[in-house]
């Protein structure tokens, strides 16, 4: 048997979840092995639903009332239990933060080794897979030999393919034993983010300018483009060199480091110095006119365009949205 | 300016978007380019090359003329740019040999032209608050110092040369050069990744990676990427109520070769005082796999720790703001050559291919225009000889050469350089064939573009005796002054004019012309008239167009279709460039290079004659052999050829033998001598004594394209029928009154103010009764071109350029030297021989 | 209270990551080293919370012994002490790293760990195997969680947050805990060139870790370095036309809008 963790809200499946579940499919298959599910909270009820395209036959709905909020160890102790009891050839998570973590208690609970972040999996004696490191940058072919295979699929490496035949899915409760202590970690609340007034380096979305801007008076235009998207403004040290920003607005190598998960680089051309600080950044949006600068080759997003032209536009695009 | 369209062809391929590319590509259009390419292997406007990574700070003064006017005309450009701020730059001393040395600084910014002045610490204090002034005990203020933004400026240039070229110029970023096609010795092409480009001319101007692409065509580029480390340190709250780039003079902390200056809220502290560390250029990682760029490896932490210890004293305050941190740490490569200069002009073993590389930030627009005016006219307004990529040809390209003389080189920036330093590793590369003998003569050697050559002989040194009188106030008790130096060199001159020396090997370069159009051809290259009888030797200036000098040398004819050029061993390899570059594609003249086949004997004094004689079969009588000719002749086993001149006066010849003889060679001249009373004399008494007593030029100090014929005081030829290069140029100086001319000057008083005598090196200003530089019509100021002693005139010399008005014999001036002034008059205005005026001795 | 952060060296690499010749390790030759980015976090964190509660912070490695390199590192951030499980340089796996490392945690006793916080990155920039700290803390019998970007300590307890899809949870965890730190988590501190200097005299206790044999294992094959994608932007569009593609990208696919 495969089992798949499979993350929802309210019933409804999360895509990671859905791609994780399309690799153990795939082993499913391949071995001819029965594909289920564990699942947490009393919605988990009516994911058999939806995975009955999915080619599963059984979610195990873990049933304790206690689990409706994230326990990573509880959940993680419900899992190795289900395993104890089910004895399945792997588990599948998915690459999430939440799948990485009850994975790799699960390992740690019945000491087996876990791989992270696979992106294929070939069936031999043992596993032989290949995984991803260095965020994607490498991959790593690995062998894996255990009783029981922990597998996370790497995100966004798997399209989530319904199956050829549609399962009878049942959903069967299961019912850990779970001392108070296992629930020592749990969600206390959510809050919503705040994102007013953060520093540069903490900032979620970073405008930065440069020379290309021409002058102190020009920085309203990214001021307003921050605001709308809840971020902070930054400048390349040209702009800082030049007397148009403060000292402490630069990013760069020598100035504030900046890990957003947005940054509009506008008017800059990339030089090393600005680059370095800008490295944390998960996604670089460029508008700059010259599709052969630097800052094009480093980012992943570009409009060929003059800023004084496209950030207003922008702007006034951004206020029609609201 | 189209952007990433590679051209199929172009007229001109610049390969390198750096800082030097752009300046070139800028001039390059300025000068009437207009179909020119750039490409390179990085991203624009910071490719990855050491332009990325510089401090960027110009302090223009050298003791270099031709450095610090480049570095001057560069700040020029950069204000033209607006990419330049004038933050001045103050180098302090920590030792009391730095402030003789800060003195010889001011003494250099006197006689170049460039503000400066020596500051106390207190005013040092005034200036930049933070330095830690109970370590130092003086400054030198650069007052037009400043920083500079090579980035933005190759943005300006790039610009400009688009609008000059009306769109001619195309630029390829993210192309890298793979090939380079050489066909029957020319350049035909760039190959890249993204497509070939047929050129007329390429210019390698790829900073660090220049060897490399040199290498494409089979030719050196010779330097190596040594690191220097550089970190920065912020936020330092004190800068922040400073704003924009620099508020504050950069500072060098000199003897411990290391700089401090403000960049916006940080400290940038660089450092040169790290042991040398050279990389290999096919270690640099590409673009792609270095974290932050290929020039900017981690800094090695070890090498540092030195560093960082000064700089914590230095400048405390700063460096323990406790909000600050190093925010940037890095091994900076850039380009160290074997001595320091950069590598310009044509690669002569393919032609239309350049270099120009090796460049400063501070030089670069300046240099970028001059090597622009070399490719489109042939001379630079200011004089690059001694920037020749050509000077190392055929002995300094080695891998090993390049990195023993990188690795002094850099423990020589910032250093107190003596202008007579000889270089200690990568020795006895050039060896005469009197090296064994000369050695055994306890010869102290010095070298010349490789060559060891004897300065003087210790052997000698019983000679001080002998002349004790005529050297007792010519004796130099300052150890600055005496430095590389010896008193044996007066005595072996002394010797030389009384009984006979000989001296050799010189290192000259000697190239062999043969061939039916030979005579037209080097009519066109000389001043002087060439067609003269066979055994005639012609020593003649060399011209760029501008009337400048290119070189001064000596042409012997050998046969009615075969001369013998023999030029100094410094100039060697640009000569052989320029007479290379110079011959028609369609004419019938061979070029053959003999600098390693021949060697050179010079056997000169009053017993010359008489001791030559005693071993040759041929008649040596002034009859037979008159001056200024020359001819073959077999000394003891050994067939030479002679010519009867002297670069020093005397009676007597320079013979040349084959290398392989050259060891009997000296062997015969040396057991005739014995009855005649020889010794063995160097270099000093060659190259200095005996050619400022005789008042003659020497390329590269007096002879430059600065100046021309006229005013050097060679014009002796006077206009020949032929055409030559330079000719309406040189003609027209002779029409004109000169606005400076060449004279000599002697020293009147060595311690004017008493204490101990002092005696000037070379390159000091010449300064009126006032105490005001001379400055010529022109705008040229005076200085010394060569100072040395004659003791047979018990004079110290020196040669200056004076303006008409001061160029009168009597004259009485001033020498400023390490901060004082003594008094000099003017011995001879222009040529004339302060000995022997009449030649008496030559001819004798 | 004491804190450890348990850091890694690893290769400082550029885009593009080079093999060598086996393929069982990327090219360092030419390459410096560096700590994670999570683990710089961490550092900063372990020293941040032992200044302000009057402890001591400890840097924690596994690895060779030039990752000393990385210990001060820390100590130049300054952390207190420093602490190197030295090994031969052969890759360790997350099983046996984590019992080595857990080994040194708890000290002389065996059993009571000698800190009150212990700071994980979330994972190694290399190898990425998003398990040790969780490994360290099950040993340990701690409460861990991963992907923090939020701390504060509160009165015995550490509250710590972790983004999710619009909003942040919140845990409680008694101390002493484990935590796997993301970076934004803090600023983590610039040395200062003394703090530098002195860092490069301080001592580092050595210790020789033991790699524990396991039943079941993973073993890497070779490395294989995927064709880049990188090397140009996706160009949404040129000049103002492009804007509604930029809205789109904003609201669709980044979500920040």
């Amino acid at each position: 048997m495969i089992l798949s963790f499979v993350e929802h809200a309210g019933g409804s499946p999360e895509e990671p979840s859905l791609e994780a579940l399309t690799l153990a499919r795939e082993l499913a298959t391949a071995t001819d092995a029965p594909l289920e599910v564990v699942a947490f909270g009393t919605e988990a009820s009516a994911l058999g639903d939806t995975l009955r395209a999915y080619g599963v036959e059984t979610v195990h709905r873990v049933a304790d009332d206690r689990l409706d909020t994230y326990a990573p160890e509880a959940w993680a102790e419900s899992v190795a239990q289900l395993l104890d009891a089910t004895d399945p050839e792997a588990v599948v998570a998915p690459g999430t933060d939440r799948g990485q973590e009850v994975l790799a208690h699960v390992g740690a609970k019945c000491d087996l080794p876990m791989a992270a972040n696979c992106l294929d999996v070939e069936l031999s004696e043992v596993y032989e897979l290949s995984r991803q490191r260095w965020g994607g940058s490498l991959v790593e072919h690995a062998r894996l030999d255990s009783d029981t295979k922990l597998l996370t699929a790497a995100p966004h490496e798997f399209s989530p393919e319904t199956a050829v035949e549609a399962a009878d899915t049942s959903v069967q409760p299961f019912e850990p034993t779970l001392d108070e202590s296992a629930f020592r970690v749990s969600v206390d609340r959510v809050e919503e983010s705040d994102e007013s007034g953060v520093s540069l380096g903490e900032a979620r979305v970073v405008v930065g300018g440069g020379r290309g801007i021409g002058g102190p008076e020009d920085y309203d235009k990214l001021e307003t483009l921050a605001d709308s998207l809840s971020g902070t403004v930054g400048a390349s040290r040209a702009a800082v060199n030049e007397g148009w920003r403060p000292h402490d607005d630069q990013i760069g190598q020598t100035g504030t480091k900046i890990s957003p998960d947005l940054y509009v680089a506008c008017g800059i051309s990339g030089a090393v110095q600005h680059m370095v600080g800008c490295k944390g950044a998960d996604n670089i949006l460029a508008v700059n006119t010259d599709p052969e600068a630097a800052i094009m080759q480093k980012a992943d997003y570009a409009v060929v365009g003059d800023l004084h032209e496209v950030v207003p536009e922008l702007n006034n695009a951004l206020a029609d949205e609201r | 300016m189209s952007s990433n369209t590679l051209p199929a062809e172009a007229k001109t391929v610049i390969i390198g978007g750096g800082i030097v590319g752009n300046s070139l590509a800028y001039h390059l259009a300025r000068m009437g380019r207009e179909d020119i390419a750039i490409v390179d292997k990085g991203p624009l406007p910071d490719p990855g090359g050491s332009t990325g990574h510089a401090s960027n700070f110009l302090m223009p003064v050298e003791h270099s003329k031709e450095m610090t006017h480049l570095t001057q005309r560069s700040i020029e450009q950069y204000k033209d740019m607006d990419t330049f701020n004038n933050s001045g730059g103050i180098e302090v001393a920590r030792t009391d040999d730095r402030v003789e040395e800060l003195k010889r600084r001011v003494q250099s910014a006197k006689a170049w032209g460039e503000p400066a002045e020596l500051l106390t610490p207190e005013e040092v204090e005034d200036l930049v608050p933070y330095v830690n002034t109970d370590l130092i005990k003086a400054g030198f203020y650069s007052t037009g110092a400043g920083t500079c933004d090579p980035l933005r400026a190759g943005e300006v240039m790039r610009a400009r040369a688009d609008e000059y070229t009306n769109g001619g110029l195309h630029v390829s970023p993210n192309t890298e050069v793979l090939d380079l096609h050489v066909e029957n010795g020319s350049i035909q092409a760039v190959e890249t990744d993204r497509g070939t480009v047929t050129a007329d001319e390429v210019v390698i101007a790829a900073g660090l990676w220049s060897p490399k692409i040199a290498e494409m065509a089979g030719v050196d580029i010779p330097l190596t990427p040594a690191v220097h480390q550089m970190v920065s340190v912020g936020p330092i709250s004190f800068f922040e109520d400073y704003e924009g780039e620099i508020s504050f003079p950069v500072v060098r902390d000199m003897d411990t070769q290391m700089y401090e200056r403000q960049h916006g809220n940080d400290l940038e502290v660089g450092s040169y005082q790290h042991r040398p560390i050279l990389w290999d250029v096919e270690d640099i990682p590409s673009i792609d796999e270095a974290p932050l760029s290929p020039t900017q490896p981690p800094l090695t932490d070890d090498a540092f720790e030195q560093s960082m210890a000064d700089a914590l004293e230095i400048v405390p305050e700063l460096l323990d703001d406790p909000e600050a941190g190093i925010r940037h740490e890095i091994d900076g490569l850039l380009s160290q050559t074997p001595d320091g200069g950069p590598l310009l002009g044509p690669l002569q073993d393919v032609d239309g291919l350049w270099s120009c590389a090796a460049v400063w930030i501070k030089e670069a627009p300046a240099i970028g225009e001059a090597v622009a005016q070399w490719m489109t006219r042939g001379w630079s307004d200011i004089d690059l000889h001694g920037a020749d990529v050509n000077r190392f040809y055929e002995y300094g390209n080695s891998r090993s050469f390049v990195k023993d003389r990188a690795s002094e080189g850099f423990q020589k920036i910032y250093d107190i350089v003596h202008p007579a330093e000889q270089y200690q590793s990568a020795r006895e590369l050039r060896t005469s064939p009197f090296y064994e003998k000369q050695a055994d003569l306890d010869a102290e050697f010095y070298e010349a573009a490789g060559w060891e050559r004897p300065q003087w002989y210790e052997s000698n040194s019983d000679l001080l005796d002998r002349y004790e009188d005529e050297l007792a106030e010519l004796q130099r008790p300052n150890e600055w002054d005496s430095r590389w130096w010896s008193p044996i060199i007066l005595a072996e001159h002394l010797h030389t004019r009384e009984h006979v020396s000989m001296i050799g090997d010189m290192g000259f370069s000697i190239f062999d012309f043969r061939g039916s159009d030979v005579v037209d051809y080097l009519e066109r290259m000389a001043v002087g008239r060439v067609d003269v009888d066979v055994g005639k030797t012609v020593y003649t200036p060399i011209l760029a167009e501008n009337g400048g000098f290119v070189s001064d040398l000596t042409i012997a004819r050998l046969g009615p279709e075969h001369y013998r050029v023999i030029t100094g061993s410094a100039a060697g390899g640009s000569d052989r460039a320029w007479f290379g570059d110079h011959i028609p594609d369609d004419a019938d003249v061979m070029m053959i290079d003999r600098s390693e086949s021949l060697c050179t004997l010079g056997v000169w004094g009053p017993n010359a004659r008489d001791m030559v004689d005693s071993v040759t079969e041929e008649d040596m009588s002034h009859d037979a052999f008159e001056p200024y000719t020359a001819q073959k002749i077999t000394v003891g086993e050994v067939d030479a050829w002679a010519m009867r001149l002297s670069y020093i006066g005397e009676q007597g010849w320079e013979i040349y033998a084959p290398m392989g003889q050259g060891r009997r060679l000296w062997d015969v001249l040396w057991e005739a001598g014995q009855d005649h009373n020889v010794r063995p004399a160097g270099m000093g008494v060659y190259g200095t004594t005996g050619r400022l007593e005789k008042g003659y030029r020497l390329f590269g100090h007096e002879l430059e394209l600065d100046y021309n014929p006229a005013e050097a005081g060679l014009t002796f030829h006077g206009v020949k029928d032929a055409d030559f290069i330079g000719k309406e140029a040189y003609a027209e100086a002779i029409d004109e009154e000169n606005t400076a001319t060449l004279c000599t000057l002697s020293v009147d008083d060595h311690a004017p103010e008493g204490g101990e005598h002092r005696f000037m090196l070379g390159n000091e200003p010449v300064l009126d009764q006032n105490g005001d530089v001379l400055v010529d019509d022109e705008g040229r100021r005076s200085y010394v071109t060569s100072a040395g002693t004659g003791p047979s005139v018990g004079k110290h010399l020196l040669m200056a350029y004076l303006p008409q008005s001061h160029a009168e014999e009597g004259q009485s001036l001033q020498v400023e030297y390490m901060g004082q002034q003594y008094p000099v008059t003017v011995e001879v205005a222009g040529s004339r021989p302060l000995f022997d005026p009449e030649n008496d001795r030559i001819r004798s | 209270m004491d804190t450890v952060a348990c850091i890694k060296r690893v290769p400082d690499t550029g885009a593009k990551l080079t093999l060598t010749d086996d393929e069982q390790h990327i090219d360092t030759s030419h390459l410096g080293f560096t700590i994670s980015p999570h683990e710089e976090c961490a550092i900063e964190e372990a020293i941040q919370v032992a200044d302000d509660h009057d402890g001591t912070a400890t840097v924690l490695s596994l690895g060779p012994a030039d990752a000393e390199e990385q210990l001060r590192t820390g100590l130049a951030m300054t952390a207190d002490e420093a602490t190197l499980l030295e090994t031969d340089g052969k890759e360790w796996r997350p099983r046996e790293t984590a019992a080595a490392l857990a080994d040194a945690l708890s000290g002389d006793s065996g059993t009571d760990p000698e800190f009150d916080l212990c700071l994980f990155g979330n994972e190694s920039a290399d190898v990425a195997n998003h398990q040790v700290g969780v490994r360290v803390a099950e040993r340990l019998d701690l409460p861990f969680v991963a992907g923090v970007t939020g701390l504060t300590i509160d009165d015995g307890t550490v509250v710590v947050e972790r983004d999710v899809t619009g909003g942040t949870e919140v845990y409680e965890l008694d101390l002493p805990a484990a935590v796997g730190v993301k970076e934004g988590l803090n600023q983590p501190r610039y040395a200062s060139m003394r703090a530098k200097m002195q860092a490069r005299k301080q001592s580092i206790e050595r210790q020789d870790p033991v790699a524990s044999e396991f039943e079941g294992r993973i073993e890497k094959v070779r490395l294989e370095a995927p064709e880049s994608t990188e090397g140009a932007a996706e160009v949404l569009g040129e000049g103002p036309d492009a804007v509604p593609a930029v809205v789109d990208l904003l609201r669709d696919d980044l979500e920040v809008i």
